[in-house]
């Protein structure tokens, strides 16, 4: 047990917009360089403060992803982006969500699921779609097994594109549209 | 065993297990021939003159031991071919043979092999070929996005498809029924409740053991195979990467590996060392994620935060060294793009060091954990003899004692020039996968090291040449699941007329409805993430 708290506190806080002090490693000077959290996270929050009451719920759906997406969107929740700190967490139930992430291409096989989870999300939401296959179709485009875009099955309101876009670009998509 | 069955046995053993395969189908009167050289060298292949023979075909492999590695088949006009790879002792051996494009039917590898129950279900969803004595007759690949008549896969069918508009939910799957006195059914999915690929579970429960747990897939089906056809080497390669995410490096490697022997092209040695350092970060980056996910399961929130910065920590190592967190698209037919200059390699060296210390560090404390053990040791038991009846791969079967790693027992370069060692473990449950996913990071990390220093000098590529029409290559690795299969054919103006790529998950799935038994519905998630399947690699 002592193990772990010695373990916590020789780590240190590395999460980036406060990383305080550069005590526990020579590794958080490297880790570190990674810039822009700090003024992103910031606007980030003022924005969900100011238009959600400080917290903006998010439900995550793959809809046909090759799960490179997932992987990054995860990212937001390690110590580094660690999200949750300004305001935005990741729920459970589209219910619950004012917010649906979701990565494409939407498969054909997916589309009802889609829908339905968008019909269950409560008003009022928005949809940001993921990466390159959300934003167009990307690798996959439309086939026969393929809808292409998240915006040929539902309506989307803003575009994250990348292949995966990285965190902080997901970052900086929640950001964009809610600063409008 | 009488003297003369003692001779044909002692025979046998010293023969390849090649030459003793074909020995026993000439035994059984299968007609047969052995092509040499084979179209897709260093694999074996032989052809099997007739359909009839096919079931007999499977049952010689099953009396031998070979292992079904996969299965796939394509749309010749007139014929459909339908290939199998198998596997004994690192020998790959190819089978082929053509049913009547009228109406085709073969008898089934599936009451042989486990591995082949899907596989023929997706061959027969997407090109219509019938496989008589398969145990489970209900579709797989196919929801409702084509109609049962139709089939995506041969050649008159458009890349389009043919049903504009909304695809209905496919509600009306046949479900396995389980009834009795307390019994009850909870369908879960496909939209999970949590950051995850879509898949949908039918688990039957009594009170909060699992009787039985049906997986139902192919939520994410794309139609990689269909739209692969048509496309420059280049494409497909990125195509490839995308199979699943991450496995972008392992998929990449395997298809350009397939389209190089194709078109007899030598990789340079030095892109084979870059080829096998990217396979081993991606290693590395994965079971850095699946220990604190699995973690992250049983809520010991303090090891999912440690290993997952550590993974952050390899992410930005990637970026900064091979510009991309992933390392999508670094691997090209013909070599590598990127190459691994002396800062790069210090950079790899030094974060090697401080991984091993904290790793170290790490696992002391998880190790005196009673209540973290409490949760893993016995939990998702898969038997020694189920995973070697349902061929497990990768970390899945060598928790269960299933050493087979193509790195070793079929190497392939950079690999033949290393020493790799495998890790295999009895136990089986969540906690071996666990503990095998941990050696296996620290044979990737000496496994980098000995490709950062012998690597040799040279080019990082070599100029692509399209093959000829109707050339075909195979390609195998090891990617961080377990072996990869990917089988490509080449059509005019050097145009992909055939991809077909075969994930590990694909003979892992039925690995999670076995060890799930028995076990508690809450246990369900740490259970799926010990063996951690690819839905999109499954799905295609």
């Amino acid at each position: 047990m002592f193990g772990i708290y010695r373990k916590i506190l020789t780590t240190g806080v590395l999460t980036e917009k406060f990383a305080r002090k550069k005590r526990a490693t020579q590794q958080v000077a490297l880790e570190s360089r990674e810039t822009g959290i700090d003024e992103l996270g910031k606007k980030l929050q003022a924005t969900i403060d100011k238009r959600f009451a400080g917290s903006l719920h998010i439900r995550q759906v793959d809809a046909g992803s090759c799960n490179g997406c997932e992987l990054e969107i995860h990212a937001l929740n390690n110590v580094y982006y660690d999200i949750e700190r300004f305001g935005v967490h990741f729920v459970a139930s589209p219910r619950h969500a004012d917010v649906l992430l979701v990565t494409g291409p939407v498969s054909r096989n997916m589309e009802a699921a889609l829908r339905r989870t968008y019909e269950a999300t409560a008003n009022p939401k928005w949809v940001i779609a993921v990466g390159d296959c959300g934003a167009c179709g990307g690798e996959f485009g439309v086939s026969y097994a393929s809808c292409g875009a998240v915006a040929n099955v539902i309506p989307v309101d803003a575009v994250v594109p990348g292949c995966p876009p990285t965190p902080l670009d997901l970052m900086r998509g929640i950001l964009d549209l809610f600063s409008c | 065993m009488n003297e003369t069955n003692e001779l044909a046995h002692d025979v046998a053993l010293s023969m390849e297990p090649a030459a003793h395969f074909h020995l026993e189908l000439s035994n059984r009167g299968v007609e047969f021939q052995a092509i040499s050289p084979s179209p897709l060298l260093p694999t074996q292949f032989l052809e099997v003159a007739k359909p009839g023979d096919w079931g007999k075909v499977a049952s010689v492999a099953k009396d031998q031991a070979w292992r079904w590695v996969a299965g796939w088949a394509e749309d010749e006009g007139n014929l459909f071919s339908v290939s199998v790879c198998l596997e004994l002792q690192g020998t790959y051996l190819v089978l082929r043979t053509r049913t009547d494009g009228g109406n085709p039917f073969l008898p089934s590898h599936a009451p042989y092999f486990v591995s082949a129950n899907r596989p023929e279900r997706h061959m027969r969803d997407m090109f219509g070929i019938k496989f008589t004595g398969h145990p489970d007759p209900r579709r797989w690949t196919r929801h409702q996005a084509w109609d049962s008549e139709t089939y995506p896969l041969r050649h008159a069918f458009p890349k389009e498809g043919q049903s504009p508009g909304q695809t209905p939910p496919d509600k009306d799957y046949p479900f396995f029924k389980v009834e009795g006195h307390g019994v009850f059914e909870i369908p879960v999915g496909p939209v999970h409740a949590g950051i995850i690929e879509p898949g949908h579970f039918r688990f039957h429960a009594v009170g909060e053991t699992l009787l039985n747990l049906e997986e139902r897939l192919c939520y994410v089906h794309k139609g990689i195979e269909k739209i692969a056809e048509g496309r420059t080497a280049e494409s497909l390669a990125r195509l490839a990467g995308r199979v699943s995410g991450d496995t972008t490096v392992g998929h990449a490697f395997a298809a350009c590996l397939a389209m190089e022997r194709a078109a007899g092209l030598e990789v340079p040695l030095r892109a084979s060392f870059i080829r096998g350092l990217l396979v081993e970060l991606e290693r590395v980056i994965n079971h850095l994620w699946d220990m604190a996910a699995i973690c992250n399961d049983v809520a010991f929130a303090f090891a999912y935060y440690q290993f997952g910065r550590l993974r952050e920590l390899w992410l930005r190592d990637n970026q900064a060294l091979f510009g991309h967190r992933l390392l999508m698209d670094r691997i090209v037919p013909g070599g590598v793009n990127v190459d691994v200059t002396l800062e790069s390699s210090e950079r790899i060296t030094k974060s090697i060091k401080f991984l091993r210390r904290e790793l170290s560090e790490l696992v002391t404390i998880h190790d005196q954990n009673s209540s973290l053990e409490d949760r893993l040791v016995a939990a998702g038991h898969l038997r020694v003899e189920d995973a070697q009846t349902l061929g497990a791969l990768g970390f899945v079967g060598r928790s269960s004692g299933q050493s087979f790693d193509v790195r070793k027992d079929a190497p392939y370069s950079p690999y033949d020039q290393l020493e790799v060692t495998v890790p295999v473990e009895n136990q089986g449950d969540v906690a071996s996968r666990f503990w095998v996913r941990y050696k296996e990071l620290w044979v990737a990390l000496k496994l980098i090291e000995q490709l950062l220093e012998k690597m040799p000098d040279g080019e990082i590529a070599t100029p692509w040449v399209s093959p000829p029409p109707d050339a075909e290559g195979l390609g195998l690795v090891e990617g961080w699941r377990g072996e990869i299969l990917s089988y490509v054919r080449f059509g005019e103006d050097g145009k992909i007329s055939r991809y077909y790529p075969r994930d590990p998950s694909i003979v892992n799935w039925p690995a999670l409805e076995k060890l799930v038994l028995g076990n508690i519905v809450p246990d369900f998630p740490v259970c799926n993430k010990s063996v951690n399947g690819s839905y999109s690699g499954n799905d295609l």
